[in-house]
């Protein structure tokens, strides 16, 4: 290591500086607070002008959000026997009675299965493809490698006929299945980009000693250069799991029924009994929890690449 | 342990040829080294040999079987790389382990294996460390207990020492040299450092371009090289060059450098046209009665001996003579030339004429 001075900044600068990331993180998380505190609210809080910043919280947007309701006449919700569990109380108490489950569930779980299933075949796909155009010397590489950029130049809507069409004809609209491939076609040059670019990274040295200390090509990249690749793999999980999560267009044009994503599903709350901002609010936090989880978990790996470079050089 | 024959070894990258037809033997137990300029193809040699690059013709026998076309990991050979290439995510004990993992060795086998390894190399009291953290020489000491652990028929190392601080290189040159001579394992080491070669190797192969120049033990190396880049390459200072057009028949014992009569060993073939008489700085001394007059222009005190550079009708030369022996700046000397340790080079074709002396050498 090269030990170089570094000239400690003065007491003011320092103070901008925090004030600067302190402005800056206020200005990024305000959308975030506003929308989780949103769902915390009774709908008469959610609208109310100037926005109430103290509230009683309650989990009526998660109620309702989570499933469908009638307003009944005020007699006949007068006459009907006291409410049972915590549900339907909250239900009664906005003069509503539940009548069955929503389909957010069920949409929330076509997005979990629809982003990790194309985010795990987009990385295993990319993996493999970008060790070979890595290490090996493949006829057209550039070319080849130029191609497969070039499928992410066309805008998703410029294709989404034609994708639409194919789909029908194969029976893949609205599965999960058909937009898992979809969503994996748009990923994989992403993917076998970023991830060349952190194989390449990686000396050959560590394969070939394992090849020379006995083990096949297989082994040797499972062994040696995937636990390498661990940084590269979880940031070009991140993308890949962020498009595939958020993704709204096709998912619009390509699902409804049968594998619906939340996206296009969220939006569609409003219009169930009024404008329920919680429930929206509701649906868009939890929403954001799995990319967030799966960012965090992920984050291990992303900072321990960052701090192996530094201390190496 | 094995015996390792290379025969008519080529290598082309695209219309670049990387090694051009070399052929030499490696003798089992021998410490073997692969000496030349950087890019002169050591690396590639020895990347066939492990089976790390495939020849584009040849042959690469070992213990007699063609093993040219094999995968590296069917050859049972050893590496130790230049940046030796321990697993970054593996501690000490499992790089030094993971060779034997392949095998299918057995846990309480592999243990053992690694705990005597790591005692040899004096390694023991780190194997549960990671490997990020060691220094130089301790991750040199790593890399050697993994090609060592196997105990496979020969070691390749690609400039071992390359990466080392000059005090770690010392010391590890005389712990490598050590472990040859109590292993005994045919090993092949590459090196661009022509004193490294001579220190520790028992056999030399002189690369330049591609081209084996010359093979052989390192004093029959240093003592006859077999063309003027080998004879420049090695020893420090290089051995001096005479240039000067003559003739001499085969059996001549003599050469006229102006007209100043030079005995040499025998020669066996005859020399005419341009030519270069070779001759080491040791084999120069200073004396007022030889013929051959040069100028002092220079010296360099070493201690026991120094450096005297003088110039001469053909050429500056070196001479190293013991400090006693006076030298000042601006006299006139004799310089005589040790006839037997002599040498005739062909300027145009760099190769060394047949005499005597170097009869029995190998050339490339
Ligand atoms: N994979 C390769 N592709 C193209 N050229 C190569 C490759 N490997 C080595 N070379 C070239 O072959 C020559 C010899 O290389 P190398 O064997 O590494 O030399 P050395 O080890 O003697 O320094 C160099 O000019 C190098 O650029
Ligand atoms: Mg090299």
């Amino acid at each position: 290591m090269s030990a170089y001075s570094v000239t400690e900044p003065s007491k003011t600068s320092k103070w901008a500086a925090a004030l600067l990331v302190t402005l800056y993180t206020v200005i990024t998380l305000l959308p975030l607070v506003w929308i989780i505190s949103t769902s915390f609210k009774t709908g008469p809080d959610s609208i109310s002008y100037p926005p109430k910043v103290f509230f009683d919280p309650t989990v009526e947007g998660y109620v309702n959000l989570f499933t469908t309701r009638t307003r009944p006449a005020v007699s006949e919700l007068e006459a009907l026997p006291p409410p049972e569990g915590l549900m339907e109380e909250i239900a009664r108490r906005q003069g509503t009675i539940i009548t069955g489950p929503s389909r957010f569930g069920e949409r929330f779980m076509n997005s979990v299965i629809i982003g990790f299933g194309s985010t795990a075949l987009s990385i295993i796909l990319g993996t493999l493809a970008a060790y070979a155009f890595s290490r090996f010397k493949v006829p057209l590489k550039d070319d080849l490698l130029f191609f497969i950029l070039s499928t992410r130049m066309m805008p998703p809507i410029a294709v989404a006929i034609p994708i639409y069409l194919m789909y029908r004809e194969l029976g893949l609209s609205d599965t999960h299945l058909g937009m898992i491939l979809l969503y994996t076609a748009v990923n994989i040059s992403l993917a076998v980009w970023l991830l060349k670019g952190f194989i390449d990274e990686i000396p050959r040295e560590y394969e070939e000693a394992a090849l020379i200390d006995g083990y096949t090509r297989f082994q040797a990249f499972r062994k040696v250069v995937l636990p390498q690749a661990a940084t590269g793999i979880a940031s070009t999980a991140i993308f890949c799991l962020i498009f595939a999560w958020n993704e709204y267009a096709f998912a619009v044009l390509l699902t409804s029924g049968n594998a619906q994503t939340a996206p296009p599903f969220i939006p569609t709350i409003i219009g169930v009994g009024g404008q329920d901002w919680p429930a929206v609010a509701a649906g868009a936090t939890l929403f954001l929890l799995p990319v967030m989880i799966f960012t965090i978990l992920l984050r291990k790996h992303l900072l321990r690449g960052i701090t192996f470079g530094a201390v190496r050089k | 342990m094995a015996e390792i024959v290379i025969r008519n070894l080529r290598k082309e990258f695209g219309a670049f040829t990387a090694v051009k037809g070399s052929s030499f033997t490696i003798r089992d137990g021998e410490f073997f080294m692969l000496l030349g300029p950087s890019g002169c193809g050591k690396t590639t040699t020895l990347r066939m040999i492990a089976g790390l690059e495939l020849p584009t013709s040849g042959e690469i026998l070992i213990d007699g079987e063609d093993v040219s076309q094999r995968p590296a990991s069917q050859r049972d050979i050893a590496m130790v790389f230049q940046m030796f290439a321990l697993y970054p995510h593996m501690n000490v004990r499992k790089n030094i382990a993971y060779p034997l993992v392949s095998q299918g060795v057995p846990k309480p086998e592999v243990q053992r294996k690694v705990a005597e390894v790591a005692k040899i190399l004096r390694i023991d009291h780190m194997l549960d460390k990671p490997v990020g953290g060691l220094s130089g020489g301790d991750r040199q000491r790593v890399a050697l207990g993994r090609a060592i652990v196997r105990n496979p028929k020969a070691f390749m190392m690609d400039e071992p020492l390359g990466a080392l601080d000059a005090e770690f290189r010392e010391i590890m040159a005389e712990e490598l040299r050590a472990l040859h001579d109590r292993m005994h394992a045919t090993t092949v080491y590459v090196t661009h450092d022509q004193l490294e070669a001579m220190q520790m190797g028992d056999k030399i192969v002189v690369m330049n371009h591609g081209v084996v120049e010359q093979f052989g033990t390192p004093q029959d190396i240093y003592d006859h090289p077999a063309t003027l880049f080998v004879a420049d390459f090695i020893g420090s200072p290089a051995m001096n060059f005479l240039r000067f057009d003559g003739t001499a028949a085969a059996g001549s014992e003599i050469v006229t450098l102006g007209d100043t009569l030079i005995p040499l060993p025998q020669l066996q073939e005859p020399a005419s046209g341009q030519l270069v008489l070779g001759v080491r700085p040791e084999h120069v001394a200073l004396s007022d009665s030889a013929p051959f007059k040069g100028r002092i222009e220079a010296t360099e005190y070493l201690g026991t001996t120094q450096i005297v550079t003088l110039s001469t009708p053909f050429g500056l030369v070196k001479a190293r003579t013991p400090s006693t022996t006076p030298a000042k700046a601006g006299d006139l000397t004799g310089l005589h030339l040790n006839a037997p340790r002599l040498a005739l080079f062909d300027a145009t074709t760099g190769r060394a004429f047949r005499t005597a002396a170097n009869a029995g050498v190998h050339h490339g």
